[in-house]
């Protein structure tokens, strides 16, 4: 329900300063998913916006109301963490209720939200269940269960599928997909390191590298046009092709970026690049078939289905034009 | 058979520690229900069992008032020391303070003092503010000389509780007491019971400054009165009701290990906190 505008925002813990100034503008009920490698600043900003750490310089502003000293539960936020963070102590039930407890509501208001959010996530079997009686899943659910009882205006997530295997995890965050859906008004933040998370979850993806904002768009937006190279090699599975040297200069930039869908094999004699197959992945429904073509990496090139290609073979492919991304001496997109 | 062997060794070890951290106590038990010289013949097993002793121990002036002098002195020294140690312990392991380690380690340094350097100092201040012959003047002293131990303990436990926890509970809105009582607390429970019994015993035992504060019979701790316990004459060491107290005023310690036994068990074993 919050629109949140960061102007200017800074922290430095001693004398050393981690994030630099960051302007970013949240929209109601989006859902914002910080994205970076680790050391990029996106927890420590998502802690800043929470109120769990304080604010060195510029302004944060829930609906264009300055809360930088706001304590965080006055500033209406939710917050589910990555080890879960539930009161080993008291039953699932009280974990959920405790905030309102303190909060002194009206117990039968209490139980009714309590039950609602425990029968959203089909947690309302565990009520008496202490956290340490569930399951790694079970237990991050009873973690998002105690933030939707808050009822908050904006809902954050630190880094919450990390300590779930694979395939908890992507059951995880189709739910969590569907507590956005459900919850339309709520700002959501995300925070994650992996971008397969940031493209599947996100209305928009603010990237962040060394404290500062390296670009924000939908997910499309960055896979389709990212700003810099960072951003490039960042957004994507496997990574784009970022090829320099010689091999740039013919397209009259420092680097070219091309992803491996975005590669053809070529079997007649007008392909761009030739090179050795040295390995191949199938996965089935499609193969990448990594390709030497002289430059530091191999080449990645996508294709659709079962290919088996056999190592050593030499092969040309051409990149397609229309879907290559240059980039200038500092790294930034060109055009 | 060398599995025998290391078996054997093993009981048998064990055997010798606990006659020997035992038998002081049994020797006081079975000397207490003796009468007459039979105290001074030496005895492996009971062979009386004669309540005399502890008829005249409790027929004695004042040793029943001595017993709820030392259970006030040492409870009232344990509340004071575990609330201002919950919340010390609290600012020295989740605050942070310019300070803090060296605070931590002039805490550490106060409690190297022996009882008797500071004997005479603590002596003026009782006689200062007034409590002298008081029981608060042992409670002051008893807490002075139990904080250093516990602060330490509770601070090192309280720094283990995940730092997630506290601030899902300031999300929460909980403030800073509210952390402490509601979700501290009760993770720190084995911490608590294995710190406060300390204090309680070391409170209960404590003879020195129990001597120096108080000066009317009526003020007096057990283990003072036990030491001051006469016979009949001067010359004469009244053994039979020394031992009959001294079995007397073990007992309420026993009892509270007893009660606490399974917290402390679980203090020991349950080292984390996975939430």
């Amino acid at each position: 329900m919050a629109q949140i505008n960061l102007k200017g925002l800074r922290k430095s813990f001693g004398s050393v300063e981690v994030i630099h100034g960051i302007d970013l503008e949240i929209r109601k009920g989006e859902f914002m998913v910080f994205v970076g490698p680790s050391g990029c600043g996106k927890s420590t900003l998502l802690r800043l916006i929470a109120g769990l750490e304080e604010i060195s310089a510029g302004d944060l502003e829930f609906d264009e109301k300055r809360v930088n000293n706001d304590v965080p539960a006055k500033r209406g936020i939710a917050m589910v963490f990555q080890s879960y963070a539930l009161y080993p102590h008291m039953s699932v039930y009280d974990n959920m209720a405790f905030g309102m407890k303190l909060a002194k509501s009206n117990p039968g208001e209490i139980k009714e939200r309590v039950h609602n959010a425990a029968k959203m996530l089909q947690i309302d079997h565990l009520m008496d269940r202490k956290p340490k009686q569930l399951s790694g899943g079970q237990r991050q659910r009873v973690a998002i269960g105690r933030a939707i009882v808050r009822d908050p205006r904006v809902f954050l997530f630190d880094e919450p599928l990390s300590n779930l295997d694979a395939a908890l995890r992507v059951a995880t965050r189709l739910e969590i997909a569907k507590l956005h859906q459900n919850m339309k008004d709520v700002t959501m933040i995300y925070v994650t390191h992996d971008q397969v998370e940031a493209m599947t979850l996100a209305d928009r993806i603010c990237v962040l590298r060394d404290g500062l904002v390296e670009q924000v768009g939908t997910p499309d937006e960055l896979y389709e046009k990212p700003a810099s190279v960072f951003v490039a090699g960042f957004i994507g599975s496997p990574k784009m092709n970022l090829l320099q040297g010689a091999f740039s200069h013919d397209f009259d930039c420092t680097t070219v970026g091309i992803r491996p869908e975005h590669i053809e094999i070529q079997t007649d004699g007008a392909a761009k690049w030739r090179g050795k197959v040295v390995h191949t992945e199938n996965l089935g429904s499609d193969s990448f078939i990594f390709v030497d073509i002289g430059h530091t990496e191999p080449v990645i090139v996508r294709q659709i289905g079962s290919h088996r290609i056999p190592v050593g073979t030499e092969i040309g492919i051409s990149p397609i034009d229309q879907h290559i991304h240059r980039f200038d001496e500092n790294d930034q997109i060109i055009g | 058979m060398k599995y025998y062997v290391q078996e054997t060794c093993f009981y048998l070890l064990v055997l010798i520690i606990v006659i020997a951290s035992v038998f002081p106590f049994y020797y006081a038990i079975i000397t207490s229900f003796k009468a007459g010289t039979a105290l001074f013949e030496v005895d492996y097993l009971p062979t009386s069992f004669n309540l005399a002793n502890y008829a005249e121990v409790f027929a004695s002036p004042n040793f029943i008032r001595s017993i709820f002098n030392s259970v006030f002195i040492a409870s009232a020294t344990v509340g004071f020391a575990m609330f201002l140690a919950i919340t010390a312990s609290y600012a020295l392991a989740r605050v942070r303070f310019q300070g803090r380690g060296l605070l931590l380690m002039t805490i550490l340094a106060v409690s190297m003092f022996p009882q008797i350097a500071v004997l005479a100092g603590l002596f003026e201040l009782v006689r200062f503010l007034g409590i002298f012959n008081k029981p608060w003047a042992m409670i002051l002293s008893y807490t002075i000389f139990t904080l250093p131990f516990t602060v330490w303990v509770l601070t090192t436990f309280m720094r283990d509780l995940p730092m997630e926890i506290e601030e899902a509970a300031i999300v929460d809105g909980a403030t800073p007491w509210q952390i402490i009582t509601k979700v501290f607390l009760p993770l720190l429970w084995p911490a608590l019971v294995t710190t406060g019994l300390l204090a309680f015993i070391g409170a209960w035992n404590e003879f020195l400054f129990a001597l120096t504060f108080t000066a009317s019979d009526t003020q007096r701790t057990v283990p003072v009165a036990i030491a001051l316990l006469s016979g009949s004459s001067e010359f004469e060491t009244p053994w039979g009701m020394l031992m009959a107290a001294s079995v007397i005023v073990t007992v309420p310690l026993i009892i509270l290990v007893l009660i606490f036994q399974k917290k402390i068990v679980a203090g020991l074993t349950a080292g984390g906190v996975k939430g």
